[in-house]
């Protein structure tokens, strides 16, 4: 088994090379880049909403070829969709789908294992719901990574969410690399001065000390960024500011964006 | 724990989502009013705390390892108002960033893990710790049960969430379109992972870090509540609880959406018709059901609701129907309630007014 301090560093370096990758996909200037974010979140969420109310696998196979196209048109190459999201997600959705294959209850297939015999009731249900899932990752998947994080943060405000929640959403993105950082050093410097094997107790008061002292840091942070806050002139009132008004192409994406999503929620019924 | 999209239906979406929605306004509202203009960087980098909290890999007795999600102990420094929305924003990142649960259902996952974890978190932590000193033992302990039993409470709920999708929400041919799983299943499969390994993993956190900070910074404890109090101010608690149970009266149609009867809830009507007795043996494993159980022939007419099936005989609209059914129920409970507390509230004779 992995050491736990070398699996929690894997995680911290994943999450940080994620947000790298997604940053240089997103400084590319393909079709995608050029619609405002605003519009690309609700057309994000529109196509999300005719995955969910396809009934058949029709529907789900055309939303999943329009997220191909957008894939390709933002500049999010296949090969990185495969690996960062395809193959986690197929495993992961496979694990959960497979038994169904023989528990729903429905007519009987050929395959058989042992005393369980595949329906095909449950073969319908495996494919729907592996196809289902895989879609609406690949959709969200092809916002995120062609968009700049804090961009795409500030337009959930055209989503109708208080001022207050957006300034905590940007500030928490920004803090979050911050305490990646922090804790990755603290795991680090521990790693570097541990001589021999920790038995699994150890490393749970390790971990625990460890979180402990983070939220110390942490509750330091709060203090030091609310004065720094205040010295900028923060009154307690959250304040964002003003988006650019949209243009006749962002209006046309989104027109794009609900025909494809009420197209599919059609075929998909 | 995180639902990730296509497990949940869009009606249950939109039904936690609306759970969801009310915690939140009611959480933001209780904050706004008793900061601190602290508020925002504290709860900003809290969340930020409880994401990077939930990458933390810990090794668990057996040799296996867990992930804690943070709930538990955020509920203790910061009180559940707080942690109800600084949960829920990890866990919007956690969906919109980093592709960890699903953006249809966000709702659904903050409902599990922030409000009812945070909820179930704080009652325990002050059932247990009570009033004893702040660094005693007893708060260790209150710190690992709340860890343990928040974390397995929002995966009971998560666990009847994905339960409850085959049984609402199939196909004419009944191939589930969402989580393919029965209650039955459901439950035992995410049950056992979080009772012996996600459980556990929360309450060695928990208790970790408010055992660290007894000996190494008691000022915490305080410092965020005095920002954050957890209670709201005297007298407005009623208000918010009643446009509560508004939007819940409000939401009540979506029951309308539901395909079939649910199971066990058959009349004896049901075992008579050819249709339903379909429906029942379909749900029921392909199982026959019965001729009509005498029983249920018999007790069945022994009373008639006033409003079967939450739709009055006047009202023509199933949605207005249910809607005035849950108006009806409110009431009524609500008028039984008053009376209650007005008995209890009578002094006993020959007491004199304070």
């Amino acid at each position: 088994m992995r050491h736990s301090i070398e699996s929690t560093l894997h995680h911290f370096s994943h999450a940080l090379s994620n947000a790298l990758i997604s940053e240089k996909i997103a400084a590319r200037q393909t079709l995608l880049q050029k619609i405002d974010v605003r519009i690309r979140l609700i057309g994000t969420l529109l196509l999300l909403i005719a995955v969910v109310l396809s009934h058949t696998y029709r529907g789900i196979l055309v939303l999943l070829a329009i997220a191909l196209c957008l894939a390709i048109l933002s500049g999010v190459s296949l090969f990185t969709l495969a690996k960062r999201v395809w193959t986690v997600v197929f495993l992961f959705t496979a694990v959960i789908a497979f038994p169904a294959l023989v528990l729903t209850p429905g007519p009987p297939i050929s395959s058989a294992f042992g005393h369980f015999q595949v329906t095909e009731t449950g073969l319908r249900t495996a494919i729907l719901l592996v196809l289902r899932v895989e879609t609406a990752i690949t959709i969200t998947a092809v916002l995120v990574l062609s968009t700049p994080w804090n961009k795409l943060l500030l337009a959930t405000r055209a989503l109708g969410l208080p001022a207050e929640i957006v300034t905590i959403l940007g500030m928490t993105h920004r803090y979050i690399f911050l305490l990646l950082e922090t804790a990755s050093q603290m795991f680090e410097s521990r790693k570097s001065r541990t001589v021999g094997i920790l038995h699994n107790a150890d490393q749970r008061s390790g971990a625990g000390k460890t979180a402990a002292v983070l939220m110390m840091k942490t509750m330091d942070l709060g203090n030091d960024v609310y004065t720094a806050m205040i010295a900028r002139g923060f009154s307690g009132e959250a304040r964002i500011l003003e988006e650019p008004r949209l243009r006749s192409r962002d209006f046309i994406a989104l027109l794009a964006f609900a025909s494809a999503a009420f197209f599919c929620f059609w075929i998909g019924r | 724990m995180h639902i990730p999209d296509g497990y949940l239906s869009p009606a249950s979406c939109v039904t936690l989502y609306g759970l969801s929605s009310v915690s939140w306004y009611s959480a933001l509202q209780r904050i706004k009013r008793n900061i601190a203009s602290r508020t925002i960087p504290l709860i900003s980098v809290f969340a930020a705390f409880t994401f990077v909290i939930m990458m933390f890999n810990l090794p668990l007795p057996g040799g296996t390892t867990g992930h804690a999600t943070g709930v538990a102990i955020a509920t203790i420094v910061l009180g559940p108002a707080a942690s109800i929305i600084a949960v829920s924003i990890a866990l919007a990142l956690q969906a919109l960033l980093f592709g960890d649960g699903g953006i249809s259902t966000l709702g659904a996952n903050t409902f599990n893990m922030a409000v009812v974890g945070s909820l179930v978190a704080y009652a325990l932590y002050h059932a247990i710790a009570g009033s004893s000193e702040i660094t005693s033992r007893r708060r260790i302990l209150a710190a690992a049960v709340a860890g343990y039993l928040s974390c397995n409470a929002a995966a009971l709920v998560a666990g009847f969430e994905l339960g409850i999708q085959p049984t609402l929400y199939h196909d004419p041919s009944g191939a589930p379109l969402y989580a393919p799983y029965p209650l039955r299943i459901a439950l035992p499969a995410i049950m056992i992972g979080h009772l012996t390994i996600a459980g556990l993993a929360e309450a060695v956190v928990t208790a970790g870090i408010v055992s660290y900070l007894q000996r190494a910074d008691l000022g915490l404890f305080n410092h965020a509540q005095v920002a954050l109090p957890a209670f709201p101010s005297k007298g407005s608690g009623a208000s918010r609880l009643w446009l509560m149970v508004a939007v819940l009266a409000l939401l009540t149609p979506l029951g309308v959406l539901a395909v079939g009867k649910a199971w066990g809830e058959w009349s004896a009507s049901d075992f008579e018709n050819q249709q339903a007795r379909a429906e029942i043996a379909r749900t029921s494993r392909q199982v026959e059901p019965p001729p009509t159980p005498s029983g249920i022939r018999k007790l069945s007419g022994l009373w008639t609701a006033p409003f079967p099936d939450y739709a009055p005989a006047f009202i023509k609209n199933p949605i207005f129907g249910y809607v005035l059914s849950a108006m009806f129920g409110v009431g009524v409970l609500a008028s039984a309630s008053a009376a209650v507390d007005r008995i209890l509230r009578r002094k006993p004779k020959g007491e004199l007014e304070s």
